[in-house]
């Protein structure tokens, strides 16, 4: 649907360096990176907002590079800061639609606004709007310019977490619905549990295009392992648990228990390596999984060493050199490691 | 800590000294001027027809230049706060010439171009439109020396505009001039206003270059200078209430609807 073909540009203290990817209908694109390494600047130069000194733009087939912003039918939603603050809810909606001469626009505005959930916000001005309110304005307005491809620069940087949470639900559904999105975001939790596909940016280059599963569990620089600081990333399917609060997480027959929220399905688990312990008999306490399997690797790393336990699948562990030694740890040898349902993090 | 106030509190002191002799070096002119008048010679002035007709040409004027002259003034204020082109800062500084260079020079330069030797008075008799001696003329002369204050305000205004509220709107399918009309010009509206009052004010009250163009009709401040230079300071200052209060009065609604809005 849209080719980025090696496009450069530099603009103030940004650069764009041969950035190539490629979007197809219905994906939703997540490129992460730390600030300042040109997200936003990419996702200008995609809607026409900032020019391109080289490469190409191709959407639907159609070269659209030279083409002014407004002929290039793409959408783009900030952080914040981009609704008409002198206009209503209603007008900003509307706005497209007048710009188009559609006819039946309340109809158009009031079924964009039912589409985001603020129907009932309508008579209000931006400024008294929250956050999560206030981006949803903007997503509507994006759906009744009638765009289905839609450019999201840090949309829940500055929301708190509920309203995070559910305007995950909204983007998720508009995705479902047909509009592709291209997201930036310096934050992993949001890729993770949005997109179907990620890029790495890293110092103005996008230097990897992978799923999440692949990006996580084999990145493939050092920077995008110490960006993203991720090593027990696994993909499976969520059930919920019949009498417990427990979900169970099941991968290639192993079973873990989760204490999450998340609904069942397909889902991403997430484990930080300082949550598992390792023993060399079973523990009991409040810890939920006790898996038994061998050591494949003992490496060294910043604090601490990082143990590398397959129980079916390979998860890590960082533990002391000190516990290691009073262990006796070494690869080959079988151990039980441990860990509380509450420290699987759950993404679905 | 304390010895931190105390300098602070002296500062604070003295700037409000400082303040208050610059306020009163305004006020007290104006205020010695209208407690110097008697009513009465005030009720003349304002029964007046030539009073009368002075006031409402000054006011009429203005506005008209005003008007005018936005016509052309707020498109080119659009142009320096947005796009770069070459010698950008000279015409920044052509604009300012009317404010430094003395009024009656401007008159004289103004003169220079609606005489009926020149393209613009040769163009104007075409139409029938005199412009020496003339409220064309008049109106001419106040937008010279007055057309910088909306420029410039004009100018800051849409520079105050967010760049980007205007590059959203063209993702949604808005035209250049639909962004113009819909977002820049309502979003630096307040500062438009602000340089149409400052301009109208100006024009109003211009004396230098007016009285080189058209010693009649005769606006407000001509008549002020014509009464004093003929009968004194006795006879003109009545009249110099009259127009001051009539600016005020104006000035002190419009400021009062601005700040409502």
């Amino acid at each position: 649907m849209l080719v980025v073909d090696n496009i450069s540009l530099k603009a103030g203290n940004f650069e764009l360096k041969n950035i190539n990817f490629r979007v197809d209908k219905g994906d939703y694109f997540v490129i992460l990176g730390i600030s300042g390494v040109g997200k936003s600047l990419l996702l200008e130069s995609i809607a026409g907002l900032t020019k391109i000194s080289s490469g190409e733009i191709i959407l639907r087939g159609r070269k659209i590079s030279d083409e002014k912003i407004q002929r290039r039918n793409i959408s783009i939603v900030y952080q914040d800061a981009d609704l008409f603050p002198h206009l209503t809810v209603f007008e900003n909606i509307a706005y497209p639609l007048h710009s188009r001469k559609e006819k039946n626009i309340k109809e158009k505005v009031l079924t964009a606004a039912e589409q985001t959930g603020i129907a009932d916000k309508l008579e209000r001005i931006p400024e008294t709007l929250s956050g999560g309110e206030y981006q949803r304005v903007a997503l509507a307005r994006s759906l009744a310019s009638g765009n289905d491809i839609f450019l999201l620069d840090e949309p829940l940087s500055s929301l708190d977490s509920k309203s995070k949470n559910e305007l995950r639900v909204l983007l998720r559904k508009l995705n479902r619905n047909g509009i592709t999105i291209i997201h930036v975001t310096h934050d992993y939790e949001e890729a993770v549990s949005l997109a179907n596909k990620i890029g790495i940016m890293e110092k103005g280059e996008i230097v990897h295009v992978a799923s999440p599963e692949e990006i996580f569990k084999h990145p493939k620089s050092e920077f995008v392992a110490q960006f993203i600081g991720i090593k027990n990333f696994l993909r499976g399917e969520l059930k919920a648990l019949r009498e417990s609060d427990l979900k169970e997480f099941s991968i290639d027959g192993i079973k873990i228990f989760s204490l999450t929220d998340a609904g069942d399905g397909e889902a991403f688990l997430l484990i930080q390596p300082d949550e598992i312990s390792i023993s060399n008999s079973v523990e009991s306490g409040s810890a939920r999984n006790h898996f038994k399997g061998k050591i494949t690797d003992i490496a060294r790393a910043k604090i601490g060493i990082e143990v590398t336990v397959d129980i079916g699948c390979e998860l890590i562990s960082l533990i002391s050199i000190d516990a290691m030694n009073s262990l006796e740890l070494k690869i080959g040898k079988e151990v039980w490691i441990n860990f509380k349902a509450s420290s699987c993090k759950i993404y679905n | 800590m304390k010895r931190y106030f105390q300098n602070k509190s002296l500062l604070n002191l003295v700037f409000t000294f400082l303040g208050g002799v610059l306020l009163l070096f305004i006020i007290a002119p104006l205020a010695g001027m209208y407690l110097n008048t008697s009513f009465n010679s005030v009720h003349n002035a304002v029964g007046s027809e030539e009073v009368q007709a002075s006031v409402w040409l000054s006011l009429w004027t203005s506005m008209a230049g005003t008007i005018l002259f936005s016509f052309f003034a707020i498109p080119l204020a659009y142009l320096l706060a947005r796009k770069n082109f070459p010698f950008k800062s000279l015409v920044n500084g052509i604009v300012d010439i009317p404010i430094i260079i003395p009024h009656s020079a401007a008159g004289i330069a103004v003169l220079g171009i609606i005489t009926r030797d020149s393209f613009l008075g040769r163009a104007g008799e075409l139409f029938g439109i005199k412009f020496v001696g003339n409220p064309a003329g008049i109106i001419l002369a106040m937008a010279f020396v007055s057309i910088p204050f909306l420029i410039n305000a004009a100018r800051d205004g849409f520079a105050a505009v967010p760049e980007r509220l205007e590059k959203i709107a063209l993702t949604l399918d808005a035209s250049p001039t639909r962004v113009f009309f819909t977002i820049s010009l309502p979003l630096a509206w307040r500062s438009i206003l602000s340089g149409f009052i400052l301009m109208w004010a100006r024009g109003m009250s211009e004396f230098g270059a007016v009285i080189i163009i058209a010693y009649n009709p005769k606006t407000a401040p001509v008549l002020i200078f014509e009464r004093f230079t003929s009968y004194g300071l006795k006879y003109s200052v009545p009249v110099a209430v009259v127009f001051v209060t009539v600016c005020l009065i104006i000035f002190v609604t419009l400021r009062l609807i601005k700040k409502k809005n």
